[in-house]
């Protein structure tokens, strides 16, 4: 039983890790990175509004919200929002803290993008009377979403390795899984190697396809 | 058709405008000449909505534009009045400013169908009348970024005409087009003017197309229309020194 490495045991746990820990992992992933962009376009806008008292509250959640751990939120999220009636089950507040937390990140890039469209834009959308609402999805955010895809992409990256917090809400994810595995056989040599080839091959992958929009993108302009 | 009623424009400590009054009557090409940093594309600025007066009036086709009656009272023009003089109004600009996202055939309908309320047939109609008129037919379902400097204002101009504007503003449009290519966009506008209703004013630094094509020139120096004459008086002999030097200047330049 004391080889450096043992296949047997291997091929054991790899089933449990890839068929759990992996799944869960690639869903908490891709749900909390479709919520962090939606919110996070949506505190954008609100950053941009006209009245100050939307952009000083969005601008507010932003700050509030990246300059506290993750960890933290999430603890929050799970063991004090019970306490006033807000019960969800651990994966749900894995997905909904790991997308607002990540949505303030967004924020900041959709931004930037914003900004980098000439200013000559609104002016030819001003000139041709187009409502500010058709200038928004017609003009401006189909410039700016395009060039920000990228770095949303290595949002989503940096989300899939901290996944393994959930651990602490009680969410298994890969090394969750792969953890709870060499706690039963007492060896973990197999399960937290398995584990970070996985997270190789994800965010490898995930990397290719974020470098595939950059060149899309450079072509599209 | 419009008219500037003791206008002054700053920006901060900065006065640009002071005092400025002058009309464009229904149907007239005017042309404003003068020094760099005086102020020229700020007054088209101020017509487009794109600034707004620090005082004095704007009226355009005899609606106030930077103004509104409220109560027997004239106040400050609200978002939703300048929507509506701003369809009247229409901008060429030196860059052209071309939405890069759509085929040239959407850069030309978005504005009719959503503002106007056409239909997208009318709308392609008029649009393909138009690149006819501009020479571009074949170019229609071209990306802007597949066109020349010359061909992307080309279609700024088509698109600024498919919202039928009363008035078109046309700042240095041809400032930004390699020299081959400045002649033909201005026998263009020529073309318009001649053919069309709509009131023009201009900032050209062309100054034989300006002598050409305008029913009148303004010298514009200090924040103040200094000389408002005739193109051939003007151009000839021009009652201002401050424009004879200014002339000298543009001419030596090339
Ligand atoms: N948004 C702004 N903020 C501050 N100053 C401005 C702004 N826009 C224009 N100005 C200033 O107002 C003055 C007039 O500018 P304007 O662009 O109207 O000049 P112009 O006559 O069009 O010059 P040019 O022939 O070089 O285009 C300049 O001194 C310029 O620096
Ligand atoms: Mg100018």
């Amino acid at each position: 039983m004391n080889d450096v490495w043992q296949w047997d045991y291997a091929f054991e746990v790899l089933p449990g890790i890839v068929g759990g820990g992996l799944w869960m992992t690639i869903k908490v992933t891709v749900l909390a990175s479709i919520l962090a962009y939606v919110i996070g376009l949506g505190l954008a806008l609100l950053r941009r509004s006209d009245l100050r008292i939307v952009s000083m509250v969005a601008w507010a959640v932003i700050e509030f919200i990246r300059s506290t751990p993750l960890l933290v939120q999430l603890f929050f999220a799970f063991y004090v929002l019970p306490d006033i009636g807000l019960l969800f089950d651990p994966v749900t507040t894995g997905v909904v803290v790991f997308g607002l937390h990540y949505a303030t990140y967004a924020a900041e890039v959709y931004r930037a993008g914003i900004e980098a469209v000439p200013r000559g834009q609104w002016e030819a959308a001003t000139a041709l009377s187009l409502p500010r609402s058709r200038t928004w999805t017609k003009v401006i955010l189909p410039q700016a979403i395009p060039r920000v895809l990228p770095a949303l992409g290595n949002y989503t990256i940096s989300m899939l390795k901290e996944t393994p917090l959930l651990l602490t809400i009680g969410v298994l994810d890969i090394v969750g899984v792969a953890a709870e595995e060499g706690s039963q056989a007492f060896r973990y040599v197999e399960p937290i190697t398995i584990a970070g080839v996985l997270f190789l091959i994800l965010s490898y992958s995930a990397s290719l396809l974020t470098r595939w929009m950059e060149r899309r993108v450079g072509i599209a302009r | 058709m419009i008219r500037f009623e003791d206008v002054g424009k700053s920006f901060g400590p900065v006065t640009v405008l002071d005092g400025l009054n002058f009309t464009v009557a229904p149907g007239e090409f005017v042309t404003l000449i003068g020094p760099s940093g005086s102020g020229k594309t700020t007054i088209l600025r101020l017509v487009m909505t794109l600034e707004q007066v620090t005082s004095g009036v704007i009226t355009v086709g005899g609606e106030y534009l930077s103004h509104m009656e409220r109560g027997g009272r004239l106040v400050r023009a609200d978002e939703k009045h300048q929507r509506e003089v701003r369809k009247r109004i229409g901008m060429v600009f030196q860059q052209f400013n071309l939405f890069p996202n759509m085929k040239v055939m959407q850069n030309l309908t978005e504005a009719p169908v959503r503002v106007l309320g056409k239909s997208r047939a009318e709308a392609e109609e008029r649009a393909r009348e138009l690149l006819d008129l501009v020479g571009l037919n074949d170019k229609v379902d071209a990306h802007p970024s597949q066109l020349s400097g010359g061909q992307q204002q080309r279609v700024a101009i088509a698109r600024a005409l498919a919202m039928q504007p009363d008035v078109l503003l046309l700042d240095e449009v041809t400032s930004a087009l390699d020299p081959e290519l400045v002649a033909g966009v201005l026998a263009l506008l020529k073309d318009i003017a001649r053919t069309t209703d709509i009131t023009f004013l201009c900032v050209t630094h062309e100054m034989g197309f300006a002598r050409d094509v305008s029913d009148r020139v303004m010298m514009f120096d200090g924040g103040k229309v200094i000389e408002d004459a005739a193109p051939d008086k003007l151009f000839s002999e021009p009652d201002h020194e401050r424009t004879r030097s200014f002339l000298q200047a543009v001419l030596e330049r090339g």
